[in-house]
């Protein structure tokens, strides 16, 4: 059942459906990676609220024109315009007043969504059109999708996919850092507004799909599940349109597959899924990369503790450091040193010397400061530079054991 | 308006408005000057698994085990956030993000798969709450606020969340002066000896109790509001926290009453003949204030900034 839902053969709505969520997917992870670069991932969020008063006056226009009400066009558009007045109120209030960005946010947010609440329950009580369907913009509704509706949403996705694509560059920049942006001369209040502007666009896209509660999710999560993955702006950007494209297209096959799996949120968890094995296993920035980091860091440091005690006869009672040492055969099972073992250590306490003489001379200062106590001397000096420190020290000697 | 229309019909669901605002308004000053604002709206996506996980276990809505719930998932989601933040190394405000919808996401789905259509549970009455149903029948005029027999049978949320708001008011009389300190200079609070770790994560638990206590009577929408735009109206007004403390409390019952009172009786003004969302208005209003005073507040600009940057 599922793999018919993923190779489109479960009916029309489906594919339908399967398509445009994985088109909203891809614009909204690359819109949201900008938006997360720029630190500002939340404004998505009062974006998003902001739509529902604009989507209840339209509908309430279009009724008492007689229309049906539902047009989604019509609908989108609304939304749109009081998402741009929610976005603008949240600009004003940040730079006119003291609010912090963050208060900004969550005022617009509340204070338009009540409202918007407010309209849903004028047009309930007013009972003009047919308002059934109106509240699946909160949530998303994809059962009744037509395909006027997915030719918008698919229209809406290759402008806003377009217009990121022209503008990456300056976008880039801006998000990076914005006063040398505009050190450049590149107008970053326009450009912020382009930013948001493309993030409003994804938003009225996206409000038939997954709704206006949940998008918020598909600007965000695959943004920074990309970040783990690479350390460069241009591929976070293509990897989050990726992960966002493929957790929509995934998401809605599988809501598809089975009843009673909403669209929205089952997208919202893949996406999730999608994150939490990327943070486990990203191969850099990975919880689990930094753990095996971790454990060669301390075995290194256990390693080398273990062989200058060696070296300067010390017993050594640490259990990781005795099983490293034996494990490494250079030391043998009751605890006294191999041939190999001793040569090891001798190397070991002979470095250190080095070490001893080089932070010792101011002129070494430089390679002094790469002294951690595991760096071998031979990655900082050179080989005439380590046999000048050794005529000041007597050569090897030899290990008592 | 007599006594006997007013009593049982508005005196409870107003009062009860009155205490969720004012209880959630209280720990807003201080999350809005620590820059937490949005925390509010994290805990208020959270709090639906928490009790749609409670109604799954327990089979019945009642009012223990959703709380119980509701504040669990909160602290899921603190612990999540935090993690998140601190293992992958990203920013606050995105690992908030990402936590709070996908377990909003998480609630969602879980009310769509189990048979809840039976109960009165959905994702409308999580978002805009039912205070206008929050009715006291029993009562017959003023004469039954002295009267035992009726006040036996007041709806149980405004016994919770006035308890809720003494709460409140307690834990910020109690750490008045550690807030404060820690609020405003968190490393001259560390280096006087206080705890600023453990008093912000009681901070944040304190905003959760209210906002979980006040989401079970007026939805999360008040509690989003209520959190941020009385206490960010206060700071156009005053640069002093005990004056911005005092006028977040006026402008959250101000919002409150109004609110109702216009949900109430404002369609039937414009010739309506219903009510509209309480919740939905309370929001409203408290915009409208907002609006006014960062259009004329006394300190609405940033001190020392030069106008218009």
């Amino acid at each position: 059942m599922l793999l018919d839902a993923l190779t489109l053969q479960l009916g029309y709505n489906a594919t339908l459906v399967a398509i445009g969520a994985a088109l909203l997917g891809t614009a909204a992870g690359i819109t949201g990676t900008f938006l997360f670069l720029r630190k500002r991932a939340l404004v998505s969020d009062a974006v998003s609220h902001a739509t529902l008063p604009g989507v209840c006056i339209a509908f309430l226009l279009m009724a008492l024109a007689g229309g049906d009400g539902r047009n989604l066009a019509g609908l989108l558009l609304g939304s749109a315009v009081s998402a741009g007045i929610g976005l603008w109120c949240m600009n004003w209030l940040t730079r006119n007043t003291r609010l912090a960005e963050d208060a900004a946010i969550g005022a617009v947010l509340s204070v338009f969504f009540g409202f918007g609440i407010v309209l849903l329950t004028v047009i309930q009580t007013l009972g003009v059109g047919r308002q059934a369907g109106l509240e699946g913009f909160l949530l998303g509704s994809t059962a009744g999708m037509l395909y006027s509706d997915a030719l918008v949403i698919a229209a809406g996705g290759a402008v806003t996919l377009l217009l990121v694509l022209l503008t990456r560059r300056p976008m880039t920049l801006v998000a990076f850092d914005p006063e040398y942006a505009a050190a450049r001369g590149l107008p970053v209040d326009r450009i912020d507004l382009l930013m948001m502007g493309l993030v409003m666009a994804v938003t009225v896209v996206g409000l038939k799909i997954v709704g206006l509660i949940l998008i918020v999710a598909l600007l965000i999560i695959p943004a920074v599940t990309a970040r783990f993955w690479s350390e460069r702006s241009d591929r976070v950007v293509l990897l989050a349109g990726l992960f966002g494209g493929i957790a929509a297209y995934i998401g809605a096959a599988l809501s598809a597959s089975a009843p009673n799996l909403p669209t929205g949120p089952i997208i919202v968890l893949v996406s999730f899924a999608l994150f939490a094995l990327s943070l486990l296993l990203a191969p850099n920035r990975g919880v689990l990369a930094a753990m095996l980091r971790h454990m060669r860091f301390q075995r290194r440091v256990h390693l080398r503790q273990g062989l200058l005690a060696l070296a300067q006869g010390q017993a050594i009672y640490e259990s990781l450091t005795l099983r490293l040492l034996r494990r490494a055969g250079l030391l043998r099972a009751d605890g006294v040193a191999t041939a190999k073992g001793r040569a090891r250590a001798a190397k070991a306490l002979r470095d250190e010397r080095r070490w001893e003489v080089v932070r010792g001379d101011v002129t070494q200062e430089a390679a002094a400061a790469l002294y951690d106590g595991l760096r071998d001397i031979e990655t900082v000096l050179t080989v005439d530079q380590i046999q000048e420190i050794d005529r000041r020290i007597d050569g090897p000697r030899e290990v008592l054991s | 308006m007599s006594g006997e229309e007013f009593v049982p019909l508005s005196l409870t669901p107003m009062l009860i408005g009155v205490f969720a605002a004012v209880a959630c308004a209280l720990p807003g000053n201080f999350l809005l000057l620590r820059r937490q604002a949005l925390i509010g709206d994290a805990i208020s996506h959270v709090v639906l698994p928490g009790i749609v996980v409670a109604f799954l276990l327990t089979g019945m809505i009642a009012a223990w085990p959703m709380m119980l719930g509701a504040a669990g998932a909160a602290l899921v989601a603190v612990v999540l956030i935090e993690a998140i933040r601190r293992l992958g190394r990203i920013e606050p405000g995105a690992a908030m993000g990402v936590v709070f919808t996908t377990m909003f996401a998480f609630g969602v789905l879980l009310l769509e798969q189990s048979d809840t259509s039976a109960v009165h549970l959905d994702v409308e009455h999580a978002l805009y709450g039912n205070l206008e149903s929050l009715i006291w029948l029993d009562a017959t005029g003023w004469r039954s606020l002295l009267d035992p027999q009726a006040l036996r049978y007041l709806p149980v949320e405004l016994p919770r969340m006035a308890l809720t708001l003494a709460g409140v008011c307690l834990f910020i009389a109690l750490f008045w002066r550690a807030l404060k300190i820690s609020t405003f200079d968190e490393g001259f609070a560390r280096t006087m000896g206080i705890r600023t770790n453990l008093l912000g994560l009681g901070l944040v638990i304190t905003a959760a109790v209210a906002a979980v206590a006040a989401f079970d009577a007026v939805g999360s929408i008040i509690v989003i509001a209520m959190f941020i735009c009385p206490a960010a109206s206060a700071r156009m007004m005053t640069n002093r926290l005990e004056a911005q403390i005092g006028w977040s409390v006026g402008f959250a019952v101000l919002a409150a009453v109004l609110g109702y009172v216009l949900a109430g009786y404002g369609p039937l003004w414009l010739g309506g003949q219903d009510a509209v969302s309480t919740a939905g208005m309370i929001a409203t209003v408290s915009g409208g204030v907002l609006a006014v005073t960062a259009k004329c507040g006394p300190c609405r600009s940033r001190a020392g900034a030069p106008a218009g940057v």
